[in-house]
């Protein structure tokens, strides 16, 4: 916190510092004063609230899809080895590619509506979340489900009551990164033909020339990944009481 | 029901070496009866029980338990593992009410039975609380109730109380000694203290060291209530102290 009240001092110091000095030209470094100002006149016209509304439905929709995939797909590979055999390769070498070299055809194949952003996301976001679904199932201690078969358990009941508690740690923080991704190419995607979203509020910014507003847009993506963030850790945090019972008592 | 094992051989294959564990086992537990496997470490004596239980296939022979053979772990078969293995984001009552949970049974029903192991192995006050929230010995009795409440005829433990300080070992011994003369299972028990097997079981039957073989089998004639310090007690403790102490010897020869 005061780390982040410290950058903002040091922002206001340099761009008020610029604009009294005139190192270079004012419009160049807009002051935290000009973001303010562009932040409340795009909320009070109502803007800035469709410009998020717009980019988190496109993230919550690519994003959605991507999780129940890699998690159908993850906790299959993880427990049927032919499965695993067949996808992983095909997962290591399409992984490793930069999502943002395939955004083109994306374009090209979903067009230049919400198809593409939506797929744009889903793609990049699934493979990263497959990949630490399949590890966090793979970790699951084999004990707990020799228990759990001695207890009666059929295969569902091992999925069901085993497996997903067992692995859902992992599982969690497998989605938390993928969300965080989802945030991180949604700008990239609205860059290029998109009529709303952030990403979209920012390229504007640049072909109008107003670096405030590309600034605001910046700084609103850090405040949603950081709400998104902290009410997927205090979700965690509930849903986990069970490991931190130790600490506690 | 009754365990009957007959010709059982199990070989370990690591690295491409063909390691034989057990050796042409035969071994019959009779209803209502305690027996424990008693042999040096590495023996084959877990290898055996994992096959019992079913997460184990035998290289051959078979194992057969009330009249069908073993294919894999089913809910007749009870197991206690030396890790406790306990459902870390269940609670207490929930890792007792586990099985129950599986057979569909009526949340009354499901209430009352939890109730009662919980009662039996004295952990009411500690329904609610985490595995993470407990000691070693609390564990195992929270695994022995979970095992119980699904009302296996058998009981399958494996080291159960290896993990165990001395102290905590033997009030679980008497313990367990205390629920056998409620509950009546067929408990097949291995372990490698040879107090412990006295003092629980109806019959001793201790293993050669690799590739575990029945080398000699003990009947314990003793009352159902055991005192460790009892002449009778120590006498055969001694003697099947010497019968194990070849086997340990030979392994470090």
């Amino acid at each position: 916190m005061l780390a982040l009240v410290g950058v903002l001092v040091a922002w206001a110091a340099v761009s008020y510092g610029n604009r009294m000095l005139g190192v270079m030209a004012p419009a160049l470094l807009p002051t935290p004063g000009d973001v303010a100002k562009v932040f409340t006149e795009t909320l009070g016209d109502g803007s800035l609230p469709r410009h998020v509304a717009t980019s988190l439905a496109r993230v919550a929709v690519g994003f959605g899809l991507a999780a129940v995939g890699a998690l159908a797909l993850g906790l299959l590979a993880a427990m049927c080895v032919p499965v695993r055999l067949m996808v992983e390769p095909l997962i290591e070498f399409v992984r490793p590619i930069p999502p943002l070299a395939f955004l083109p055809m994306f374009l090209v194949w979903f067009g230049l509506g919400e198809g593409s952003k939506v797929a744009f996301i889903g793609y990049t976001t699934f493979f990263p979340m497959f990949v630490a679904i399949a590890a966090a199932v793979l970790r699951v201690d084999v004990t707990l489900l020799r228990a759990a078969a001695s207890l009666g358990a059929g295969h569902l009941d091992l999925i069901r009551r085993v497996i997903v508690p067992a692995a859902l740690p992992g599982i969690i923080v497998a989605l938390r990164l993928g969300f965080a991704l989802a945030l991180f190419v949604i700008v990239g995607a609205e860059f290029m033909g998109a009529d709303a979203g952030l990403g979209h509020l920012i390229m504007e910014g640049r072909n109008f020339f107003l670096p405030a507003q590309i600034v605001m847009g910046a700084l609103v993506l850090g405040l949603l990944g950081s709400i998104v963030n902290a009410l997927l850790l205090a979700a965690e945090r509930r849903l986990f009481r069970w490991r931190e019972a130790g600490a506690s008592s | 029901m009754k365990i009957h094992v007959r010709g059982l051989s199990r070989t370990f294959v690591a690295l491409g070496r063909e390691t034989p564990a057990l050796l042409d086992v035969d071994l019959d537990v009779a209803e209502h009866e305690f027996v424990c496997l008693l042999g040096p470490s590495g023996c084959g004596k877990s290898t055996l029980l994992n096959i019992v239980a079913g997460f184990l296939r035998p290289t051959s022979g078979e194992v057969v338990v009330g009249g069908r053979p073993v294919t894999g772990p089913g809910a007749d078969r009870g197991v206690v593992f030396q890790e406790y293995v306990l459902f870390p984001w269940l609670t207490v009552a929930g890792n007792v009410e586990f099985g129950l949970t599986l057979q569909g049974a009526p949340v009354a029903e499901r209430r009352a039975i939890v109730a009662r192991y919980l009662e039996l192995v004295g952990l009411v006050a500690h329904a609610e609380k985490y595995p993470v929230q407990l000691s070693g010995g609390m564990k195992q009795r929270v695994a022995i109730a979970r095992a119980l409440a699904n009302s296996p005829e058998i009981i399958l433990m494996d080291e159960p109380f290896g993990a165990l300080d001395a102290q905590t070992r033997e009030v679980l011994q008497d313990e367990l000694g205390r629920i056998q003369r409620v509950e009546h299972k067929t408990v097949l028990f291995v372990t490698h203290s040879i107090r412990e097997a006295v003092y629980l079981a109806d019959r001793v039957i201790v293993m050669t060291s690799a590739p575990g073989r029945i080398k000699q089998v003990f009947t314990i004639k003793l009352p159902e209530v055991r005192d460790r310090f009892a002449p009778e007690f120590t006498h055969y403790e001694s003697e099947i102290t010497r019968v194990v102490k070849e086997e340990v010897a030979k392994v470090h020869e």
